[in-house]
This record gives structure tokens, C-alpha cells and sequence, in this order.
């Protein structure tokens, strides 16, 4: 097995077994959605119309609960320091590391959210869209998540502060992702033009991410 | 291979840790750093592995791969065990081999070597202090790195665990390998030099001192 790949299986074993994060966000996820109909009362063509941007925001909140251990656990039990004696680059390393995260949290989210959506009225066509939209647009999540892990690797609370530094960085993922569910359902624009803001996003994201993460990782390592 | 440093110098925290520290380590030598606690002695191996920034002097590898860093040819043994719990002592050995990109993917022979070959199913989490950190230790056996750089390696082991440790790293060391260990004890190493670090200046003691 190649360095990369023996990252890739431990961390995603490491997430399904007991104390994992893996399944902690799926059930996260289905308890925010479910009391939004609680909330807001037996309304369904409000919770048609604003299911699509409540399931994006559980999405949201739910993948970035099980990012604060990302590095701090690698960094608590000494791993981190073992990792940059490797002779895998740490960008690439910390990327792996973001694709197991995904894999485990991201994924299970996506493969949930049409099931989760009939709670919100969510009718075949809203809810396609809508797992096409978290399917592009949870990785972007989870890689800028990946810079906010890294800053606070040392911090005791950094679950808190990871919260308030990557929640507003991720707000053009947002924006773009529900504007595209909304707009394959609603109009009146094509979905293929927040969808492909969207995409971009996630590309530009999937490139700084490790980057900006290994930097921070460096620097806490002095 | 030799392993030289002159006049090292560490700062951590905006306060001097050491300075002027010089040592000269050649293949199939050991070394004993000692100095009282808060001496240095931890942070100077992480400046050897490359955690901690080189405040002044130079570090040096003559022998090695001029592709790699001195940490990519070195096995660092810290405080930490690296291990994680939820892993069986198996899964946390193949993963260091496999991320080390051990030559062979055997794990057996290595958890024999420390006298854990019987629980190599059991979930890290069971495991006693020693028992860990002869986990640690078998990683060590388990990928070829010339350099062995060793924090306290005898904390928490027994006195049976201590004495294969010293067989291992003269094993180590008649194999062509070079070790540095900080240390307050015995380390079983015949004829192992000391490196003495106290009131942040060097203090060398150069020659044979039965470590």
C-alpha cells in the first residue's frame, strides 16, 4: 500500500468505528431538518419552497462537526510529527486527509439528503437537484474546512473558533449551491449558471485548501 | 554516515534553550544527550528531526540521500506513541510501515521483536503504557531509517523491555545505524558518548563514557 493510501484507509477507518465522526453528522443532519417542520408548522408550500436552502444549511453545519478533530487528534497523539518525517508532501497528505473526511461525512450526507427531504416536501425533481448540488458543492465545504482544522490544531476549544473562521468563508458555496437547487425547481435562472459558479468554487477550493493548511500545520509545528 | 552539528543554537517561546552546542555522531555510534529537565534535551533531537526551527549553527549529513531531509532518513521516538486507539496494535504498525513505505508490509516479525505478537488483534486502546511504547518501538524494526533519534526510549518499561531495547539498538547500531537518545538512564549501549546540556552552553564531554 502507498503512503497516500495508507492515510486514506486509516483516517476512513478511524471514522466508522466508536467514536468515529462518520455517522455523528448523518444523525446531526436528520435532527436539524427535522425540526425545521416542528418549527415553522404543517405549511407545505413554505417547506417546499425554503426546503432546499434548509437542507444545504444542515448540510453545512453537519460536515463541519467533525472537522475540528481532523488535525487536532493527528497533532494530540504525536501522528502529526511522525507525518512530517514522511516523505509524502504534507499538501498532499492533508488533501488525502480531506478526501477521507468526505468520504466518511460528506457522502453519507448526500446519499441521505433525498430521504431527509421529504420532510421538507422535497418533490423527485428538487431533490436530484439538490443531491447534485451537495454532491459538487460538499467538498468545497469540507476543503475549506480543511484551513480553519489546521489553524486551530493546537487550541484546546478550537471547535468554536474552526466554526467562526470557516463559516463566512464559506458563504459564496452557499449562496451558489442553493441558488442552483432553487433555480432547477423555481427559476428563473438556468440552473447552469450558479451550478457552474458552484463547480468553480469547488475547484478553486480543492486547490487552496491543502496548501493554506499545510502552511498553518507548519507553523504550528514550531 | 556521520551526523555533525556545530554550535546549535534553540530558541523557543522568545526564551534561549541552548546554544553552541556541537556533536559529531558517525555510523554504528551512539549517543546519550542528558541535562537536567528543561535543558534542551527534547527540543535538540526535534531540531535534528526538523520540527523545530534552527535558531543558529548547522546541522549536517554526510553519507546520506541529498534528496532527503535528515527527517526523512530518521526515525523520531517522542513523548507520544502515535498510536490510535481504535486501531488493533496490527492496524497502527501496518499504517506506519505502509506510510513509511516499509520495503516489506510483514508485520509480524517486528511485533515479535517487542514481545507483541501475541495481541496483534487487540485494539490499541487496551494497551498498557509499556506496552505502547514497545508498540512505538517495533516500528522502528518494522522501516529501515539509518538515523534513530530517541526521546526517553526506557520511560515505562520494564526492566525485561529495557534490556531488549538495549539488544535492539546495538543491533541497530552494528547494522551501520546511528542513534541519539535523551536520556536519564541506563541506556545499555557500550561505549556510547554523552552529550551534556546544562545552563544553556555546551558542556561536551568528548570520548568513551560507558552510557
Amino acid at each position: 500500500m502507498s503512503p497516500l493510501a495508507a492515510i486514506l484507509v486509516r483516517d476512513m477507518r478511524i471514522a466508522i468505528r466508536v467514536g468515529g465522526g462518520a455517522l455523528m453528522g448523518v444523525l446531526f443532519f436528520l435532527v436539524v431538518v427535522t425540526l425545521v417542520p416542528l418549527a415553522l408548522g404543517p405549511d407545505l408550500a413554505l417547506l417546499k419552497r425554503i426546503g432546499p436552502a434548509i437542507l444545504w444549511l444542515a448540510a453545512l453545519l453537519a460536515s463541519l462537526l467533525a472537522l475540528d478533530r481532523l488535525f487536532a487528534a493527528d497533532h494530540d497523539d504525536g501522528s502529526l510529527d511522525l507525518i512530517l518525517t514522511g516523505r509524502a508532501p504534507l499538501e498532499i497528505v492533508v488533501a488525502v486527509k480531506g478526501v477521507a473526511h468526505w468520504l466518511t461525512t460528506g457522502l453519507p450526507l448526500i446519499i441521505a439528503a433525498p430521504f431527509i427531504g421529504l420532510f421538507l416536501n422535497l418533490d423527485a425533481r428538487a431533490a436530484a437537484a439538490l443531491v447534485l448540488t451537495l454532491l459538487v458543492g460538499t467538498p468545497a465545504l469540507t476543503f475549506i474546512g480543511l484551513i480553519g482544522a489546521a489553524i486551530a490544531v493546537t487550541l484546546r476549544r478550537g471547535g468554536l473558533l474552526l466554526a467562526v473562521l470557516v463559516l463566512p468563508l464559506t458563504v459564496p458555496v452557499l449562496i451558489f449551491g442553493v441558488a442552483a437547487a432553487n433555480a432547477a425547481v423555481a427559476g428563473p435562472v438556468p440552473f447552469g449558471t450558479p451550478f457552474t459558479v458552484l463547480c468553480a468554487l469547488t475547484l478553486a477550493s480543492l486547490v487552496v485548501g491543502p496548501f493554506a493548511a499545510a502552511a498553518a500545520l507548519r507553523q504550528e509545528m514550531e | 554516515m556521520r551526523l555533525s552539528a556545530s554550535d546549535l543554537a534553540c530558541r523557543r517561546g522568545g526564551r534561549d534553550v541552548f546554544a553552541g552546542v556541537s556533536f559529531s555522531v558517525a555510523s554504528g555510534e551512539g549517543m546519550a544527550i542528558r541535562g537536567r529537565n528543561g535543558a534542551g534535551k527534547s527540543s535538540l533531537l526535534r531540531m535534528v528531526v526538523g520540527l523545530v526551527r534552527i535558531a543558529g549553527g548547522r546541522l549536517a549529513l554526510e553519507g546520506g540521500d541529498p534528496e532527503l531531509t535528515v527527517g526523512e532518513q530518521a526515525h523520531y521516538l517522542g513523548h507520544q506513541d502515535a498510536l490510535k486507539p481504535s486501531l488493533s496494535v496490527g492496524e497502527n504498525l501496518r499504517f506506519w510501515s505502509a506510510f513509511f513505505d516499509a520495503a516489506s508490509a510483514d508485520v509480524a516479525e517486528p511485533l515479535a521483536a517487542v514481545g507483541l505478537d501475541a495481541l496483534i488483534d487487540l485494539p490499541a486502546a487496551y494497551l498498557s503504557a509499556g506496552q505502547r511504547r514497545r508498540l512505538s518501538i517495533a516500528r522502528l524494526l518494522a522501516v529501515k531509517r539509518p538515523i534513530w533519534l530517541l526521546d526517553e526510549p526506557t520511560s515505562t518499561l520494564d526492566a525485561v523491555a529495557q534490556a531488549r531495547l538495549g539488544e535492539i539498538m546495538r543491533a541497530h547500531l552494528a547494522s551501520g545505524g546511528l542513534i541519539l537518545a535523551a536520556t536519564h538512564s541506563v541506556l545499555g549501549l557500550d561505549g556510547a558518548r554523552e552529550l551534556q546540556l546544562d545552563q544553556a552552553s555546551l558542556l561536551q564531554a568528548e570520548g568513551q563514557v560507558q552510557a
